[in-house]
């Protein structure tokens, strides 16, 4: 590894966090987005490399500052680092190129510095967690990203996204707690901070209460910022009320963090040292997942509000990543994290489409849809092959992991088939959900008064979305990349078993 | 420790308990926030009880100083009173219920306090007290390990200051919606201050520079004593926020204008960030401050001064902008 290589670990937090600052003082019209945008294509470069390395074979360890661990704060990646790097930093720099139009609209010049320097520091924190290899650096950059999330939402046009926003601010604040007391909780039976030291040291601890409740209190902390069912309570409102492109951001990526975190925790230092704990936590995990799965789609079903129909399919999406992982076999950890990537790519191509959608129409209830599809036809094809996705349709991204969810579970023996039957229910009720949208759009006819002829959205932001769209067909039939990077995460997450 | 801390430790927890369920309880916000300094202050005592002199020094100045000043602003936007009639506080209470036991249950095989067998005082900690001589050579391992050997975590905490300064410049820099309920008394200083009041305004003016000059002290002395960037950038606060109640809003943003604030709030979290660049350029490792002068325990030291400075910086220019913000509002 050359010099340079051996730096990018550290420079994939280094340079969006750096930029921030530099963002936020640049006053005149454009230049804070120009600058922010090309920060966010140099973090996705930058992350891209990583990628290519670790497929290559490398595996990246930095020691910050120059301590070694456990005495300093080490950063790591590995396949399981890297899918969530490409997963965030591409989401950053697709949100952020979309979104140009729709930002000026929706927020005033002058405060637009303030706005992309916090969207710098939500890019630099989710980076800071995902490369991290230390329990309290995770806790510092987790306060960095949540509070600049925090910002974005409250940019929201609608006075609602206030209300939104502290609802999610005082649920993500008691997450971030829990889990710092867990650590703190841990830290105080092994005196370590780093994952891999802790991870042997409280294998030696004797009194295992304070880790038994620490493994508590982190699970529950981060399943509630990850809004695992049931603590998804704050993500439909955040999610409906923010402005278009911070949803496609934070929806492709900003759950899916906290997943990852939850997942090195709880594999690397709580199952191999706490006899039984593997069981409880999929117990635990696999009813709350499949209920999420079947509550969540109900809902998104009924829900009349575009934006939130998309989000409480997100909250049924986790339940599927959940679902994977809680079946603790390598197949099924591997459907688990390569539907991080692939609801990223569905979901942020349909928050794409919505983004379209909003340039022209105002509220965005499935109402105001109508007609919709012939005044904008590209924005509607790509939700309804976006949709395609998200359902899981073959030559779609989304069937690659719905299907590696199937046989997964068709292994399990009887308990499968019960999975298998809720995942096809879960499928289904997507098509309805999606069928909803494309009805409204397509089929009934435009209200009174409504402008007639085509009046598609700003070019920049069709040509990212149907970026996004061939995305998702492209990894539906090459789906080699993902499915490496998740069979590889999933090896390594696994050895830590007993 | 002796018997006689352990008692008066025990006395301050209690008291921190009905303090706590006095902000519960209580439906007035201006007490509330009066109540929520005073439990800073008693934490920060146990703090220094503790002997976690750094700490205690950072609890009393945030917690119970500059938070109290910004709840206040905050109330000045709003009404004195809660709104009763919360609902699910049987549930909250519940929930709150089973957290707690749970916290219990996981004390039971806690290691006593000030047991010199614990976890926590045989693994890293040792390292960084036998270590910290020979590597940084400074006598305050507190700064050692939180500006050097755990760097990259006060790095992260300093845009955690940059961050919230940005969100309140941008929630309160937007345009208010109506007039806000504000009667000029409620508002911070008005626009004259206490200028007619002339004893406080003699004696207050006459305090400014020596608290200036122990933000200096605190700022610069962090190697050898308690403090640091983060607690010196507060105090240093303080002292414009006591300006501004003396002479008025207006003069003290004329002395320091909000384009220069917002300047410093972006500049120090910067000259840390670069730091760890510099040491990157030099051939080192990012924030290894070793590479910065021939003598790596030199280069040491030049990293941790150029760092707090940058944080001290961050926390000054981050803290009165907030100020400002809170007070601009009420003024219109």
């Amino acid at each position: 590894m050359s010099v340079e290589a051996y730096h990018l670990a550290v420079l994939q937090v280094v340079v969006p966090l750096l930029s921030a600052p530099f963002v936020v003082l640049l006053r005149p019209r454009g230049l804070a987005w120009a600058a922010a945008s090309a920060a966010s294509a140099m973090a996705f470069a930058i992350a891209v490399s990583l990628t290519a390395g670790v497929l290559s074979g490398d595996e990246y360890r930095y020691a910050v500052g120059g301590w070694a661990a456990p005495y300093g704060i080490e950063i790591r990646v590995d396949a399981l680092t890297s899918l969530l790097l490409l997963v965030v930093t591409g989401a950053s720099l697709v949100a952020l190129l979309a979104g140009r139009r729709s930002l000026d609209v929706d927020i005033d010049d002058a405060r637009q510095p303030l706005f992309y320097g916090a969207w710098m520091l939500a890019l630099a924190g989710l980076a800071g967690i995902v490369v991290s290899a230390d329990a309290f650096n995770i806790f510092v950059f987790m306060e960095v990203s949540s509070l600049a999330s925090y910002i974005l939402i409250a940019a929201g046009p609608n006075r609602r996204a206030l209300p939104a926003t502290f609802k999610y601010l005082v649920m993500g604040t008691i997450g971030a707690t829990f889990y710092l007391i867990g650590v703190g909780l841990i830290y105080m039976m092994t005196g370590t901070l780093n994952l891999a030291d802790m991870a042997q040291r409280v294998h030696e601890v004797a009194d295992q209460r304070p880790v038994l409740a620490a493994a508590g209190f982190i699970i529950v902390g981060l399943a509630l910022k990850a809004a695992v069912f049931p603590l998804h309570a704050w993500l439909p409102n955040a999610y409906t009320y923010a402005p278009h492109a911070v949803t496609v951001f934070l929806a492709a990526c900003a759950t899916k963090v906290q997943i990852y975190v939850l997942l090195r925790f709880d594999f690397l230092v709580f199952q191999g040292n706490l006899p039984g704990h593997e069981f409880q936590f999929s117990h635990f995990l696999m009813p709350l997942a499949l209920l999420a799965i079947l509550l969540a789609s109900g809902v998104a079903m009924m829900e009349r509000n575009l934006k939130r129909l998309l989000a409480y399919s997100s909250v049924a999406q986790i339940g599927y990543i959940m679902l994977g992982v809680s079946l603790l076999s390598a197949t099924g950890l591997s459907a688990g994290i390569i539907h991080i990537f692939n609801h990223a790519l569905a979901k942020g191509a349909l928050f794409l489409a919505v983004a379209c959608l909003g340039m022209h129409i105002q509220g965005l209830r499935l109402g105001d849809l109508a007609g919709a599809a012939k005044r904008m036809p590209w924005t509607m094809a790509a939700f309804v092959i976006a949709g395609l996705s998200l359902i899981g349709i073959p030559g779609t991204a989304g069937f690659v992991s719905k299907w590696l969810l199937i046989s997964a579970a068709l292994a399990e023996g009887s308990l499968g088939i019960a999975v298998v039957a809720v995942v096809l229910i879960g499928s289904l009720m997507a098509v309805v959900y999606v069928w909803r949208v494309v009805e409204a759009a397509y089929f009934q006819s435009p209200q009174a008064g409504s402008p007639e002829g085509r009046h598609e959205a700003p070019p920049m932001l069709l040509v990212v979305t149907w970026a996004a769209v061939l995305g998702n067909v492209y990894f539906g039939l090459a789906p080699g990349l993902p499915i490496k990077l998740s069979q590889a995460a999933a090896a390594s997450l696994l050895q830590h078993l007993p | 420790m002796t018997v006689f801390t352990v008692f008066f430790i025990i006395f301050l927890l209690t008291l921190m308990v009905i303090t706590a369920l006095a902000i519960v309880q209580t439906k007035n916000l201006f007490a509330a926030a009066m109540l929520s300094g005073i439990f800073s202050l008693m934490s920060a005592m146990i703090f220094f009880l503790l002997d976690a002199a750094d700490v205690a020094l950072t609890e009393a100045a945030v917690g119970a100083g500059i938070s109290t000043v910004l709840f206040l602003g905050a109330l000045a936007l709003t009404a004195e009173n809660e709104r009763a009639g919360t609902a699910g506080r049987a549930a909250a209470l519940a929930v709150v219920t089973v957290i707690t036991a749970v916290l219990v249950y996981a004390t039971f095989d806690m290691p006593r306090l000030g047991d010199p067998n614990a976890p926590a005082q045989l693994h890293v900690a040792p390292w960084y007290l036998e270590k910290t001589p020979e590597y940084i050579d400074v006598p305050n391992v507190v700064t050692a390990v939180l500006a050097s050997f755990r760097g990259y975590d006060t790095l992260g905490e300093t845009f955690v200051v940059f961050t919230a300064g940005i969100g309140v410049l941008f929630l309160l820099g937007k345009a208010p919606v109506g007039q806000p309920k504000v009667s000029p008394a409620m508002t911070f200083a008005g626009k004259t201050g206490l200028r007619h009041y002339q004893i406080p305004r003699v004696v207050g003016r006459l305090l400014i520079p020596f608290i200036l000059l122990f933000a200096l002290y605190v700022q610069f002395h962090g190697d050898y004593s308690p403090g640091g960037g983060f607690q010196a950038g507060v105090i240093v606060a303080a002292s414009v926020v006591l300006y501004a109640l003396l002479e008025g809003e207006e003069q003290a943003r004329q002395a320091l204008p909000a384009w220069l604030l917002r300047l410093m709030a972006a500049t120090g979290p910067l000259i840390y960030g670069f730091t760890g660049v510099a040491c990157m350029l030099l051939g080192g490792n990012f924030l290894d401050y070793s590479v910065l002068a021939h003598d790596p325990v030199h280069g040491q030291h030049y990293g941790i001064l150029v760092i707090e400075a940058g944080v001290g910086v961050t926390v000054t220019g981050v803290l009165i902008s907030i100020f400002h913000s809170f007070a601009a509002r009420g003024a219109k």
